[in-house]
């Protein structure tokens, strides 16, 4: 008990001094080709948000998958939530997972189930009581502007719709970091407009939101922090920046 | 775990069955093809072997022992010299060979009860007439039955070694023969046994490898939300199960009602020839083959959900 008390302060102390996510000098080779990441350090606050931008092949996806202990840092340190992702072992990642919420850019809902299910699967893997999963689905899902589809199928939604379902999956748990892996790769401009106006009143509730995308137009119009990458390093990390072109 | 977390991994695994129809359907029909094949076989191999050991158990040997001379006087092969066995001896010898482990039965057969048998059999009814004394007098013995007829000569050394015993009297080429038949009978039929077995194992393995592998992308989604191994593995499990136990009583099913319609047509049709083989009944047959077939079908479905799930979990 005292030790978990002590492990607990320590997080705490880390994620005071460094920020809900820090990378530590951290590098990521594979079997073959160059360092997906080389040296890389960043630090990212509580309440944040940030955008992580970057041709394909510069790194942005080895990040997320470090981030979600997908993989494991070749070199260096990953800490999230104070949690050194180096030594947590494979059946502390799922507890782990709980603190993020996660947005792909194909949705990724399970395609036999219908909205209802697709937002309260993610309550009972957490084991939720029923009841409170019945109180908490509705809400999410008026929360993302759904809540008169819970019933339907995640195949007669539309892009910007599913993409909701996941972002009410994310959220429902009440992540404290929402990692979001080109959420409007799949949609159109008006689309991405509303994701990325709910992406930021999560944030505005507390939440940190991290933005891999693509889309210059969203990043350069939202004025938030934008970190650059470029063959495996951060070559950019300013607040208010702007999405810079390859040339 | 919490109660609600079991019954919605019940549920789901349940669910997961309808969801995945076709799927289902596809394993149900190669594990319900493979143990059928394997329930035939084995309800043939099982008959066969029950009709050998019939007549196993019929063969017999006879001991005999030393005695006073008979009324047939000098000159009879059988009065040679030896010693005699009182009838507390020859008691004794009797239940020294019902306790050898490779005898079944030991019947023992006076010298009155032989004559009887064997006149009746030579001249009829009336075969006391015109012998008034028993031409058998002596030839008391032993009917010995042999439960594993392989093990027969090393009875008879025994029997030899006895300083009463006079004569044993058996047949070492129908106990070779028998024996050489039992054998191949068991070595063809285990062989063919655990390649249906194997073929089995390994069809229906693949078709629930290859139902979880199209589904590898809903269980990279559970653990990218924070599910445990478990939580992903249990409904897969679970599915496994029921496709395998449901696999498993189709063909019990079929295979029962097939066995139980030939056994009756036989029966009626050749008579004879319940007389001469021991078919075995329905439920002689189904009291190996169900629990056999079950823990087949279950545990293939089990242990096939279980590691194909496994090499999934490692996001």
């Amino acid at each position: 008990m005292a030790n978990k008390e002590l492990l607990r302060r320590k997080r705490e102390q880390l994620i005071e001094e460094h920020g809900v996510i820090y990378l530590d000098n951290v590098s990521k080779a594979y079997s073959t080709g160059s360092p997906a990441l080389n040296n890389v350090s960043l630090s990212i606050g509580r309440g944040e948000f940030v955008f992580i931008v970057g041709e394909t092949g510069s790194g942005k996806s080895t990040l997320i998958k470090l981030l979600l202990r997908e993989l494991k840092a070749t070199s260096g340190s990953v800490y999230v939530m104070g949690n050194d992702l180096s030594r947590l072992k494979h059946g502390q990642v799922p507890r782990f997972r709980r603190n993020i919420g996660v947005v792909f850019q194909d949705f990724r809902l399970l395609t036999d189930r219908n909205v209802y299910e697709n937002v309260a699967f993610a309550q009972r893997i957490v084991e939720t009581p029923p009841s409170e999963i019945r109180r908490n689905v509705p809400t999410i899902l008026a929360t993302v502007g759904l809540a008169g589809k819970y019933k339907a199928k995640t195949s007669e939604l539309s892009g910007g719709e599913q993409q909701r379902v996941a972002m009410a999956r994310a959220l429902i748990n009440n992540p404290s970091i929402l990692l979001a892996d080109e959420p409007t790769g799949n949609l159109d401009p008006r689309n991405s407009w509303e994701i990325m106006r709910l992406l930021e009143e999560i944030n505005e509730s507390g939440t940190t939101v991290v933005v891999v995308t693509h889309n210059r137009e969203i990043v350069n119009a939202m004025k938030k922090r934008v970190v650059t990458m470029k063959k495996g390093v951060i070559v950019s990390d300013e607040e208010g920046g702007e999405y810079i072109d390859e040339d | 775990m919490k109660i609600s977390t079991l019954f919605y991994t019940i549920r789901q695994g349940f669910a997961n069955i309808f969801r995945n129809k076709w799927y289902s359907l596809a394993s149900i029909a190669t594990i319900s093809a493979c143990l059928f094949l394997f329930g035939t076989f084995y309800a043939i191999v099982v008959n066969f072997q029950s009709i050998v050991m019939k007549v196993e158990e019929g063969v017999s040997l006879a001991v005999f022992f030393h005695h006073e001379e008979g009324p047939l006087g000098d000159g009879c092969a059988s009065h040679t010299p030896g010693q005699i066995p009182t009838d507390e001896r020859l008691e004794e010898i009797g239940q020294m060979i019902a306790r050898r482990t490779e005898v079944s039965k030991v019947v023992y057969v006076s010298d009155e009860e032989a004559w009887q048998h064997f006149a009746i059999d030579a001249y009829g009814e009336q075969y006391a007439v015109g012998f008034p004394e028993n031409p058998l007098a002596g030839e008391n013995n032993y009917e010995i039955y042999l439960s594993d007829v392989s093990m027969q000569s090393a009875l008879v050394t025994w029997l030899e070694s006895l300083p009463e015993v006079r004569d044993v009297r058996y047949s070492q080429l129908t106990a070779d023969t028998l024996s050489g038949a039992n054998l191949l009978i068991a070595y063809v039929s285990m062989g063919i046994i655990v390649i249906l077995l194997a073929v089995s194992i390994f069809l229906i393995s693949n078709t629930v490898a290859i139902g979880i592998s199209v589904r590898s992308e809903e269980i990279n989604i559970m653990k990218y939300i924070g599910a445990t191994d478990f939580f992903v593995r249990a409904p897969f499990v679970l599915e496994g199960m029921i496709i395998g136990c449901i696999g498993a009583l189709i063909p019990l099913g079929i295979v029962y009602s097939i066995y139980n319609y030939v056994m009756s047509y036989v029966i009626d049709r050749f008579p004879m020839l319940s007389r001469f083989m021991n078919f075995l009944s329905v439920e002689q047959v189904f009291h190996t083959l169900t629990p056999v077939s079950l823990a087949v079908g279950v545990g293939i479905g089990f242990l096939g959900s279980v590691t194909t799930v496994r090499k999934h979990l490692r996001v």
